[in-house]
């Protein structure tokens, strides 16, 4: 076996570390922890775009690399902490599927994300086309937290680990997206936070508590 | 030769089964002299199909009998040899055993159970060596039938009289697959001989339907889920010494069967036919060793082991089906060689427990765990004979248990060079099941033996407690010293399986060491297991330690009562039972079973707590089939009328349309 | 073989012996100083041992021979363990007859004649910690055989000196499903040897206990060779720790003398440093709940199977 380029081992290993930050948010009950897991998730893609800007020598991934360090680690992990501290969310109640159930669907669904990347694998040629299974992953597993938690609060660090995994795929898929759509993205996310943020003052005032199983008494009573 | 030879044995056993018939009250004929003359024909008969074995060849023999024009053949390959030697050698010691155990006043007479019990013997002997589907299926049923009468020895219970119904419905159901797999396997010659299955050529849909069908056939005789209902309710139900028969030889043949027709009959596998058994298999281990460890009674806990280790040897079928359909020799060998290794191994320990769960239940009448323990003291043959057992189903090295799991590991870890990518998604998560399931049997196995024989006594009548008999006891040493055996001398027994590899796959597991006692299955891989040396090195450790303390320091001890944290009086009551024992697993894998509970009120005076298992599967799958099938019979009831005109007017009616059907065509 | 990789062999079990009460000694060192307290001397354990081997024993009344023969074959495992696990030197005579499944093997024989002697006595306390140690057991055995098998993918081989050597030689640089395999194998090690967040080392509660219930009935130098065997254990899934993951240091081929000079220290800073790593997650977590543990157990299997799969997928 020939070994690999060490930058792309590295950029292996960035994918799969992706991958781990994912199942540990996804075993996480307590609120702080998924948004410290976060932001190391953003450090990491931060870590594998600086990698592959500097490989691959194409400006508007420093770029990238950047806005990802600024946004993903700092600002909006800060932004969270600050909800938590002011909404006093520590813990997420019980999921709704025990966590080794959860991880167990987890199990599954790197498997069928993988045979769901084929595909797309053979067509593309970048070095880092192995991570886009990972990338899919990472997509469906925030889904799948998103889907078991109760508090909105983690269901929003579910939402922005999803982003997470969308910018990972694309880097790996091609390089990247284009300038103005990452910006745009970028802005979409912190425009999201920062109104999910009103929207669950707005939730707690109207129930006292940020569990989302309030919100099923809106339903219209038949 | 060998082949006459095995024969004979068989009409041997026969014999001996119809001599019980001269006095069939007479517990001395049967026990003292009958079964213990039957086991040397097994030992006898062990001893024909090694050298058979070691031979290589291959006799065949056609016996004018049966159908006209479709004499018996009968084939002693290598494939047949190695079951025929787990035959002999453990009904041997099964034998012997059964010579002590049977006695008088416990249902049927014993010139009758020796009869059906040889009667078992011979017709699985002759599943072995049939070489044809006609012989096959007769020798089948007999097996069947003889089993039956066997499981309801007591039939004076109903619950065992309905156990009995459910395993014959089970073995029916399996039957008419596997009649259903020769007819599809014949492929137009409509020559029922194996050989001309062999030369038949079948389409490759023809082929995986055949596969499936005899998948299905031989899975319900093997137990495998979810076919394995029968399993649970039959073993208990028996008489210890069939038990032991039944899952240590028994659901053996069924892994010939499959083995015969997956890799023998149907030519070269096609590598996808693996994945069912494959994947029944992985699903079957987790169950049965779920279910094994949330039981109460010891011989259902057994019984769902045996459904366990049959999931693992169905893995390894499936393995080696996979691997030899991917062109990948060597590794299919090796996957085979743990299959067969381990059907040799539960056919030793199982045998072993189950016949160990006898003395106990003819010591002390009770089957339940919950009234059982401390039974170290007053059962010390059986205790300590069953730990070998107990430690080698729980795959401690260096016992037999572990060889075949080693080996097993051993061919998943090379899957990753599989040509199927999808598959090799699969191998990871099979191997995390096959790990789970032997550390799973580890926690059943000690919840098996810490309640049955460690601890205080549950109940005062086992103070009266006493160990088995000599003719017992040897019954079980034989075979604890198989377990040895074949823990410590896994090269010899892996020379011996090679005709079998050969014969099947085409290649052997090449022995990569040049010392003998060194298991070295994987050229170019520093991959390795001596269990001698194992054995030797922790010995040596262990009295190293124990005269190094002694000499150093002394050996004073002094017995007082049990401290227990200073609590006080400690009762019997105070220890686990077999359900506290199995409360984690119960807890944690909720959603596997049904689970009736009977809680007492916190005011009760004489609190009673009652759990009651199930499996789902019977409210899932088999009810709704039991209900469709009454409805259906109910439909057809109403044609019964009771009136003879009518009945007539049904004959009348049939007649005309079958002339009418004439006359058009 | 040569003789000098019989004394290595010799020496791995010795240096065990040695050394794992002093490894102890150093966590709860480490643990004490991280926790404002005044830490006890690192020569704890070996006097506490020594206290115990001078005892007379006390066993109680209806203990069958299984429960005398216990801890000798307990302990008898570690050491035999520690001298299958190249924790200095990779030419071990003894690792041709034991791989790393048959060493996972030796540690299930361990916690099975450990668990059968605790319900020897028939006490609630034992039982209890039997149940409790097989409820970890079944989940942790698995986890730490998912672990090697990563390792074992990676370098085509389950003898584990093949396995460091292999990893040691450096040109295979970063393996992604190692990553998923280290965490989980941390998780294993801290349920095995019943640290913090599993069980508490130090409890005096027993209805939280899991070890220390199961050696409640044990006394003087039977409850000594226990308390051995325990401090071995952990010498020993420290020693895997390094074997899989931390390679560096070991004497690989036939080195020779100055190899094992070197192996030794190596070896000792290594172990300070994850005795230090120990004490501060057990300093950082609080325990669980006991019906957690199969959870914390679930997800360090699942770790280790993941690692198996992104090894099988990100295609080695």
């Amino acid at each position: 076996m020939t070994p690999l380029p060490l930058y792309h081992q590295l950029l292996d290993a960035c994918a799969a570390l992706l991958l781990l930050l994912s199942f540990a948010m996804l075993s996480q009950r307590r609120v702080v922890t998924l948004v410290n897991l976060y932001a190391v998730q953003g450090a990491v893609l931060a870590a594998a775009t600086l990698l592959l800007a500097w490989r691959t020598g194409e400006g508007h991934l420093y770029l990238s690399a950047a806005l990802t360090l600024a946004l993903k680690v700092a600002f909006l992990p800060w932004l969270l902490h600050r909800l938590i501290r002011r909404l006093e969310v520590y813990w997420d109640t019980e999921p709704l599927l025990n966590v080794s159930g959860t991880m167990i669907v987890g199990l599954v669904i790197v498997v069928f994300a993988f045979a769901l990347a084929q595909p797309i694998t053979r067509l593309t040629s970048t070095a880092t086309r192995s991570a886009i299974g990972i990338a899919v992953s990472v997509v469906l597993l925030a889904f799948l937290m998103m889907i078991t938690r109760r508090k909105a609060m983690s269901q929003v660090v579910g939402f922005l680990s999803m982003e997470n995994g969308v910018f990972f795929g694309a880097m790996s898929a091609s390089y990247g997206m284009p300038m103005v759509v990452e910006l745009g993205v970028a802005l979409d996310v912190l425009v999201a936070v920062l109104v999910m943020g009103v929207f669950f003052f707005q939730i707690r005032e109207r129930f006292e508590s940020l569990d989302l199983h309030h919100l099923e008494s809106l339903k219209e009573r038949e | 030769m060998l082949l006459v030879g095995c024969i004979a044995l068989l009409l041997g056993w026969t014999g001996i089964g119809l001599a019980g018939l001269l006095r069939p009250r007479s517990v001395v004929l049967a026990g003292r002299f009958l079964f213990p003359l039957g086991a040397l024909l097994g030992f006898a008969l062990a001893g024909l199909a090694a050298a058979s074995l070691l031979g290589g060849g291959i006799e065949r023999l056609i016996v004018p009998l049966g159908l006209p024009g479709l004499p018996a053949h009968l084939r002693l390959d290598p494939l047949s040899s190695v079951f025929l030697v787990l035959l002999g050698a453990s009904s041997g010691g099964i034998s012997l055993f059964a010579g002590g155990y049977f006695r008088a006043g416990e249902g049927a007479p014993p010139g009758l159970l020796c009869l059906q019990y040889h009667l078992f013997l011979a017709s699985m002997g002759l599943v072995l060596i049939a070489d044809d589907a006609y012989s096959f299926l007769v020798a089948w049923e007999v097996m069947a039938l003889s089993s039956y009468f066997l499981v309801v020895t007591q039939h004076r219970m109903p619950e065992i009289r309905s156990a009995g119904f459910l395993y014959l419905l089970m073995a029916h159901v399996g039957a008419i697959c596997l009649l259903l797999s020769f007819g599809v396997m014949q492929g137009g010659s409509w020559l029922f001989t194996f050989a001309a299955m062999r030369a038949a050529h079948l389409s490759p849909g023809w082929a995986a339907a055949a596969f499936l069908l005899a998948l299905i056939g031989f899975g319900a005789k093997a137990g495998l889920v979810p076919l394995h209902v029968w399993l649970p309710e039959a073993h208990p139900a028996a008489p210890s010494p069939v038990s032991a028969l039944m899952s240590g030889v028994m659901l053996k043949t069924a892994v010939y069967g499959m083995l015969r027709v997956g890799l023998d009959l149907l030519g070269p596998p096609v590598w996808w036919w693996g994945l069912a058994p494959l994947i029944l298999g992985l699903l079957t281990i987790f169950y049965g060793v779920l279910f094994a460890a949330v039981q109460t009674d010891m011989k259902r806990l057994l019984a769902y082991s045996s459904v366990e280790n049959i999931g693992i040897v169905f893995t390894g079928i499936g393995l080696t089906i996979v691997f030899a359909g991917s062109g990948m020799k060597a590794v299919a060998a090796l996957a085979l060689l743990a299959t067969l290794y381990h059907c040799l191994n539960h056919a030793f320990m199982k045998s072993l427990l189950f016949l160990g769960t006898g003395s106990v239940l003819h010591a002390t009448g009770e089957r339940n765990l919950g009234r059982l323990g401390g039974l170290i003291h007053r059962m010390p043959w059986v205790a300590w004979l069953m730990l070998i057992g107990t430690l080698a189903i729980a795959g401690i090295p260096p016992l037999n248990g572990f060889v075949s799991e080693w080996l097993l590991l051993q061919s998943f870890l090379f899957a990753d060079h599989l040509p199927h990518e999808f598959v090799n998604l699969l191998i990871p998560m099979g191997m995390a099941l096959v790990a789970l399931g032997a550390a799973l049997a580890g926690y059943v196995m000690v919840k098996f033996y810490g309640v049955i024989f460690l601890g205080q006594p549950r109940e005062a009548s086992l103070a009266q407690a006493h160990d088995c008999g000599w003719l017992e006891r040897v019954g079980l040493t034989w075979l604890a010293l198989g377990c040895l055996a074949l823990g410590l001398f896994p090269l010899q027994v892996i020379d011996a399986l090679g005709a079998v590899t050969r014969q099947l796959i085409g290649a052997v597991v090449p022995q990569a060491s040049p010392h003998w006692w060194l298991l070295a299955p994987v050229p170019g891989r520093p991959v390795s297991y001596g269990p001698l040396v194992f054995l030797t090195a922790t010995l040596a450790v262990v009295l190293l330690t124990v005269f190094g303390v002694r000499l150093t320091y002394h050996q004073r001890v002094r017995r007082g009562p049990a401290w227990d944290c200073g609590f006080g009086a400690v009762t019997p009551r105070m220890q686990d039972t077999a359900e506290g024992f199995g409360q984690p697993i119960r807890h944690l894998f909720q959603s596997f079973f049904e689970i009736e509970r009977e809680l007492p009120a916190p005011a009760d005076r004489a609190p009673r707590y009652r759990i009651a298992i199930r499996e789902r599967i019977w409210r899932l799958a088999y009810e709704p089939i039991s209900g469709a099938v009454e409805r259906l019979a109910n439909t057809a009831a109403r044609l019964q009328q009771g009136r003879i005109s009518i009945y007539l007017l049904y004959s009348f009616a049939t007649l005309l349309v079958l002339l009418a059907v004439a006359l058009l065509s | 073989m040569s003789a000098l990789d019989w004394i290595t062999q010799v020496l791995e079990m010795v240096v065990a012996l040695a050394a794992a009460p002093a490894l102890l000694g150093w966590v709860n060192q480490c643990r004490a100083w991280l926790q404002n307290r005044r830490a006890p001397s690192l020569w704890l354990p070996y006097r506490s041992l020594h206290k115990l081997f001078h005892k007379e024993a006390v066993i109680a009344e209806n203990a069958s021979p299984l429960f005398r023969i216990a801890p000798y074959v307990v302990f008898g495992a570690m050491v035999l363990a520690a001298g299958i696990i190249p924790s200095m030197g990779t030419r071990l005579p003894l690792v041709v007859s034991a791989d790393a499944i048959a060493l996972v093997g030796l540690l299930a024989a361990a916690r099975m004649f450990m668990t059968l002697a605790a319900m020897d006595v028939g006490t609630a306390f034992g039982t209890l910690g039997a149940r409790r140690e097989m409820m970890v057991g079944f989940l942790a055995e698995p986890a730490l055989l998912m672990v090697i098998f990563v390792a074992s993918l990676v370098s085509s081989s389950t003898a584990l000196p093949a396995i460091t050597e292999h990893l040691a030689s450096g040109h295979l640089g970063l393996s992604p499903g190692l990553a998923f395999s280290a965490v989980a194998f941390i998780l294993v090690l801290l349920a095995e040897n019943a640290r913090i967040p599993v069980d508490n080392p130090a409890t005096h509660l027993e209805l939280t206990m899991i070890h220390e219930a199961m050696v409640l009935e044990y006394s003087a130098r039977h409850l000594a060779l226990m308390e051995w065997g325990a401090q071995l254990k952990l010498f020993n899934y420290v020693c895997i720790g390094f074997a899989l993951f931390l390679p560096w240091g070991v004497a690989t081929g036939h080195i020779g003398p100055v190899g094992l000079l070197v192996a030794i220290p190596a070896l000792a800073v290594k172990l300070a440093a994850a005795g230090a790593g120990l004490a501060l997650i057990e300093t950082v977590s609080a325990k669980m709940r006991v019906m957690r543990i199969p959870e914390f157990l679930g997800t360090a299997f699942l770790f280790a199977v993941l690692g198996l799969l992104v090894h099988v997928l990100l295609g080695a």
